[in-house]
C-alpha cells in the first residue's frame, strides 16, 4: 500500500514513519508539512492511504478530505479525540489515531486500512473525459453571433450587467450575467470559484491558498468553492 | 521519553533522530510563541501551544500537558491569564531538551 504522511510537525511525521516501518505492506512515498503540496502529489501518484494531521494551518482536515479521489483512504491523526468522532461522516476516513500513537493502536488501524483498501472502488474518471469536450459556444455581440471554442475559453469575469470572456486569443465584453452563461458551460471544464469568476479549470497554471493563476491572471477562490475545485483537479 | 524508547524498540538511530528533531523544532516554536504573544496574536499563539502540548505529551510531562490543553482553549477566547504559567512550562521543557 502506498502512503503519504501529512503533518506540519516534523516530529509527528517521524513517529508515524517509524510506526509504518513496522508494517511490510506499507510504503511511504513522501512526507509533507502542508496540505496543498500533498494534494498536488496525490493528483500525480497512486496513493492508497494518507496519514493526515487534522490540525493543519490554513487548510482543515475536512477541506482535505473533500478534495480526494474516492479511492484514497485517510487515517486522521489528532490531538483532540472529540474532534475525531465527527470525522466518520466521511467514507474516505477509515480510522483516527489520537496522539501520542501507540504501536498497538497503530496495528489495529493497519487492519482497518487493509480492509478498506482491499474493498475500495476503482472507478476513476479518465483524462479523455475532459479533453474530449470540444463543444462551441455562440455569443451575441452587436447583433453578430461569434463562435467560441470552449477549450480555448480561459475564464469569465462578472462586470455588473456584463461579463468579460477571456479566451486564449482575445477578450469579449458581453451583455449577460455570470449565472446565465454558467448554465451553458459544461461542468467537465468549467467551475465557478468566486462570485465574480467562472474558470476553465483545465487551464490552471498554478494554485495558491486563495487564488489560481490562468494565463497571466490571478483569480481569487472563495473559501466555499475551494474543496470542489481541489476535488475536480484530481481528474487531471 | 518512555514513549519514544518503547516506540524505538532498540532502534538507537530513531532515538537519535527524534532527539535531533526535538532540539530543532522546540526553540523555533518557543520563539514563535513569544512573538505571537507580544503581537497579541492569540490565535497564532494557540496554534503553537497546540504543537508544544503534543511534545509535552510525548515527553510524559502530564501536568504540563493538561495545563496546555486548557491554555490552548483559553487563548482561542483571547484569554492569556495562563501565559506566565505556560512560559514557566516551556522554560522547564527547554532545560530538559537541552540535557537529553
Amino acid at each position: 500500500m502506498n502512503c503519504i504522511i501529512v503533518d506540519d510537525e516534523k516530529m509527528a511525521r517521524a513517529i508515524v514513519a517509524k510506526l509504518c516501518s513496522t508494517v511490510p505492506e506499507i510504503t511511504i512515498l513522501e512526507e509533507f508539512d502542508n496540505a496543498i503540496e500533498a494534494i498536488k502529489f496525490i493528483n500525480q501518484n497512486p496513493i492508497d492511504v494518507v496519514f493526515l494531521d487534522i490540525h493543519m494551518p490554513g487548510f482543515s482536515g475536512v477541506d482535505f478530505v473533500q478534495t480526494l479521489k474516492d479511492t484514497t483512504k485517510i487515517v486522521l491523526i489528532t490531538s483532540d479525540a472529540d474532534f475525531a468522532i465527527a470525522s466518520y461522516e466521511y467514507e474516505a476516513i477509515v480510522d483516527y489515531l489520537v496522539k501520542p500513537i501507540t504501536a498497538d493502536r497503530f496495528q489495529k488501524s493497519i487492519q482497518k486500512i487493509k480492509g478498506a483498501v482491499s474493498s475500495k472502488q476503482t472507478s476513476i474518471p479518465q483524462e479523455s473525459d475532459i479533453r474530449n469536450s470540444n463543444e462551441d459556444l455562440y455569443i451575441n455581440i452587436d447583433r453578430r453571433l461569434i463562435k467560441l471554442n470552449l477549450n480555448e475559453l480561459l475564464f469569465i469575469e462578472a462586470k455588473g450587467d456584463y461579463i468579460d470572456i477571456t479566451t486564449t486569443e482575445q477578450k469579449y465584453h458581453v451583455h449577460t450575467t455570470l449565472k446565465k452563461i454558467k448554465e451553458k458551460l459544461p461542468e467537465k471544464l468549467f467551475l465557478q470559484i468566486h462570485r465574480s469568476y467562472i474558470i476553465n479549470y483545465t487551464k490552471i497554471i498554478d494554485i495558491e491558498d486563495n487564488s489560481v493563476l490562468i494565463d497571466k491572471k490571478v483569480i481569487p477562490i472563495s473559501r466555499s468553492s475551494r474543496p470542489e475545485l481541489m476535488r475536480r483537479l484530481n481528474l487531471l | 521519553m518512555n514513549y519514544i524508547i518503547q516506540l524505538a524498540d532498540g532502534d538507537t538511530e530513531f532515538e537519535r533522530q527524534f532527539i535531533a528533531i526535538l532540539k530543532e523544532e522546540f526553540p523555533k516554536e518557543k520563539e514563535h510563541y513569544l512573538t505571537a504573544i507580544t503581537k497579541a496574536d492569540y490565535k497564532q499563539a494557540s496554534e503553537i501551544v497546540h504543537k508544544l502540548k503534543h511534545k509535552l505529551n510525548i515527553l510524559g510531562m502530564e501536568n504540563a500537558y493538561r495545563l496546555s490543553v486548557k491554555f490552548e482553549d483559553e487563548l482561542k477566547q483571547n484569554n492569556i491569564d495562563g501565559n506566565i504559567e505556560f512560559i514557566q512550562i516551556i522554560n522547564i521543557m527547554e532545560s530538559y531538551i537541552k540535557n537529553i
